[in-house]
């Protein structure tokens, strides 16, 4: 019989100190299993010469090293097949030889086992913060993976984008608390876990905080005032793109992230929770001049980062390096990357951390027409895939609005964070862009539809929900910059007291406030994003820039879910209100006209007096009407909604606009009132007794519907 | 720490007892095996695990090897694994492909 394996292009025709390997396939690069060996493949524009390093784990010193002969290089690509591997037990690195030059882009150190740019599985930090190979010598190595999971029937599910609600979940985070009550906290396994927990709360995509392998001992240092260890926690550096990060499986010690991670997604996808990962491409762990060198530094400098006409790196990223992402090379590398996350990984969409450096040229210059992102958008892959940037970086770039779409692209609306959050804290000036933004941001986003905004309030990024109504200034002392870090403007008003009180008064108050601003958030057109935790109350302890805290300033507290109750049954309330009402996501912006003649258009404008909604300065309420018979853009039928937001300290009477059709008022939302009646169930909504006015109390907002 | 394995063809299903450690040492010689059996296209697949005191990742794979070539009709039975291997089958979700039971048959 005649079979792969009978190949002879599959047997050996070398033979290096007992290791037999021979002339390797240029592509895939990486390393890739072929019958009876491992196909070894790594790009080099200006190296001189490279050696394949093979080490056995938990070996300090390599076991075999193979100059690459020169034949055996096509181009820039060496390439080798090297036969009877223990493939679970090898790890590999190179060594590229070639010139020290910095002034003109070259680093090339023989010295130093470099990590395969490629590689589909590093070692180093296969258990979170297990200090044990910290002194190792080149601690992270490449590894080889399989690609036998079984998926049976699993596809990326395709929720239409304006369907989407999404959830940032930190991995660790998420579990890591003892109050959640999981096996294995602070892992992939830990959140499938919790499955039951997202399907209630009504979310239908998680967005994973940065899951590329990193080092989060990378600039660890001891807080001298606590004595916490401070980590790279949030993991906004990456070691290897292609490598999901081993100490967020419980598996990672036995080798098994890959499948701990691939089954997560399977079970997500089975409960209908799509899977979008926070991708990091505009730079790497690497750091400047000074930082170590790991992988692509020392594989061809000149070509995965921007460099200064004298040979330092351009800071872009605020993190030391650039990566150099229009170069053809690292372009394809960043389109292979995302093309196998999609292929292998079944992920559902990407959210680009720093998008803007995407779309600069080598000399670090924004493009007009920038070629990675072009390529991304339309990509056969990719197609289905959603793509979220966020529109600026640390270089001043800032390109909200702006940002480069080909029809595909969606941004993070940092407008519309800022806008809500000075609308609930009672600003003046906010009402008219309040309506642009509750209408999916059409003044920036005209021909893009609803869905090229990404709503939120609040991210990883700044305060939490609780934290943005319990103070006023950032209190960051725990990350030992002295109170210098995170962000200055962060719109936030504490209700009358800095930090936890026992006023009642105080604590009601900041409750309200987190219900009005997930009314808001919910019933805006566009994608809505929630923060993990804030459904619950989560609290950083003011703290707007918790980056290096693995402790309880980041890891959620699930005895939340019994102490603010009232939130978390609300929060699901109003998701779960979302999700039944179609007219609260349409595509397409709303036209203002009655297109389907019911006798109102599809949204109108209210304030205390119906119909006259007031644009002065001084305002501080604001009321809308969606007619339900311009739902999904006119093909779908739904009730009519009506919601009033008063952010004046007192209540105020609003008149109501009169339904047609024998139709009346039912009241579904009323965040002045206390639990039980801040919101009724669906389908039991009460009908008003008055149908011509309602009294909305102070810092309240109410959501009637009209059926 | 060795590795046995032993066959035994049944009239409804095929079997094998697992003793000692299965890792990469080994478990090309279990892939083999299995190979084989399912060849007769069986329609339960048996293995007696109980004494099987390690099994590493490349063994797991021998599971997800077989599992995927015996198809979704048929079935993959593990009796009495050790909890060590129940557990890691727990967080990969190799569970959810095999059944566990405490006596074959019953």
């Amino acid at each position: 019989m005649s079979t792969l394996d009978n190949r002879i292009d599959f047997y050996p025709t070398n033979e290096y100190r007992g290791i037999k390997y021979r002339r390797g396939r240029v592509l895939p690069f990486g390393a890739t299993l072929v019958p009876n060996g491992v196909n070894f493949s790594v790009f080099s524009s200006a190296s001189t010469s490279c050696t394949l390093v093979l080490f056995n784990k938990n070996e300090e010193e390599p076991y075999a090293e193979i100059p690459i002969p020169d034949e055996f290089r096509v181009g820039n690509v060496y390439a080798i097949i090297v036969f009877g591997l223990d493939y679970e037990n090898i790890e590999y690195g190179y060594r590229m030889d070639g010139p020290y030059d910095p002034q003109n882009g070259y680093r090339f150190d023989k010295q130093v086992v470099l990590s395969d740019p490629y590689a589909k599985a590093i070692g180093g930090r296969d258990k979170w913060r297990d200090d044990s190979n910290l002194k190792r010598n080149y601690p992270f190595r490449s590894r080889l993976v399989f690609d036998d999971f079984d998926w049976e029937e699993d596809n990326p599910l395709e929720t239409p984008m304006e369907d989407l609600i999404i959830y940032e979940i930190h991995v660790r985070g998420f579990t890591s608390h003892p109050s959640s009550g999981v096996r294995h906290r602070g892992t992939f396994a830990a959140i499938r876990e919790k499955i039951p927990y997202l399907r209630d709360l009504g979310i239908n995509c998680v967005e994973l905080m940065p899951i590329y392998e990193f080092d989060e001992f990378e600039h660890s240092r001891e807080n001298t005032n606590t004595g916490d260890l401070l980590v790279n926690y949030w993991g906004y550096s990456t070691l290897n793109f292609f490598a999901p990060k081993s100490g967020y499986a419980a598996t990672g010690k036995y080798g098994m992230a890959v499948d701990e991670l691939k089954t997560l997604i399977k079970e997500l996808h089975r409960n209908g929770i799509e899977v979008f990962l926070d991708v990091v491409f505009n730079h790497t762990a690497e750091g400047d001049h000074r930082g170590p060198t790991i992988s692509f530094r020392g594989i061809d400098n000149k070509t995965y980062y921007m460099l200064t006409p004298d040979g330092y790196y351009f800071n872009f990223s605020g993190t030391g390096n650039t990566l150099n992402c229009n170069h053809p090379v690292v372009r394809n590398m960043v389109l292979d990357c995302l093309r196998y996350w999609a292929s292998e990984y079944h992920v559902d969409g990407f959210r680009f951390d720093l998008a803007s450096i995407l779309g600069r040229a080598q000399d670090g210059s924004p493009l007009n027409n920038p070629p990675l992102l072009e390529s991304l958008a339309h990509d056969p892959i990719l197609a289905k895939c959603k793509l979220i940037a966020e529109a600026w970086d640390a270089g001043g770039l800032y390109q909200v609005g702006a940002f480069p779409a080909y029809g595909r692209w969606a941004e993070w609306n940092g407008k519309y964070r800022d806008t809500v959050r000075k609308f609930l804290k009672g600003d003046h000036n906010t009402v008219g862009q309040l309506s642009q933004c509750m209408q999916g941001s059409p003044e920036m986003y005209l021909h893009r539809g609803t869905t090229a905004g990404i709503n939120f309030i609040t991210c990883h990024d700044g305060f939490t929900l609780y934290d943005l109504f319990a103070y006023n200034e950032k209190h960051n002392d725990a990350n030992g910059e002295n109170n210098q870090d995170g962000c200055n403007d962060n719109f936030s008003w504490n209700c009358g007291c800095e930090g936890e009180t026992d006023d009642p008064g105080i604590n009601i108050l900041r409750h309200r406030q987190i219900k009005n601003a997930m009314t808001i958030l919910m019933l805006s057109q566009g994608v809505p994003m929630i923060l993990m935790g804030d459904e619950m109350g989560r609290t950083q302890k003011g703290n707007n820039n918790t980056y290096c805290h693995d402790s309880e300033f980041n890891w959620l507290d699930w005895s939340f879910t019994k102490k603010n109750f009232d939130l978390l049954s609300f929060a699901r309330h109003i998701i779960h209100f979302r999700r039944q009402h179609p007219i609260l996501r349409n595509k397409e912006h709303y036209s203002n006209r009655d297109y389907k003649e019911s006798g109102y258009a599809d949204i109108t404008f209210h304030g205390t007096k119906a119909w006259h909604a007031d644009w002065s300065e001084s305002n501080t309420v604001f009321a809308f009407m969606l007619d339900g018979h311009h739902a999904k853009n006119g093909f779908v039928k739904d009730d009519t909604i009506y919601v009033a937001a008063n952010m004046h300290w007192d209540a105020l009477e609003f008149e109501l606009p009169q339904l047609s059709e024998n139709r009346k008022w039912y009241l579904s939302v009323n965040t002045s009132m206390a639990p039980p009646e801040t919101f009724y169930p669906l389908q039991c909504e009460p009908v008003l007794e008055n149908q011509s006015g309602f009294i909305v109390g102070g810092r309240s907002v109410i959501v009637l519907i009209g059926k | 720490m060795g590795f046995t394995v032993k066959k035994e063809i049944f009239e409804k299903y095929i079997a094998f007892t697992l003793c000692g450690s299965l890792d990469s040492s080994t478990a090309p010689q279990f892939n083999e095996e299995v190979r084989q059996v399912i060849l007769q296209n069986p329609q339960t697949l048996v293995l007696y695990v109980d004494e099987l005191n390690f099994m590493s990742s490349a063994g797991l794979r021998v599971l997800i090897f077989a599992k995927q070539k015996l198809g979704t009709a048929a079935s993959l039975i593990l009796v009495r694994p050790q909890e060590q291997l129940l557990e890691t089958l727990r967080m990969t979700g190799l569970i959810f492909s095999v059944s566990i039971v405490d006596q074959y048959p019953e």
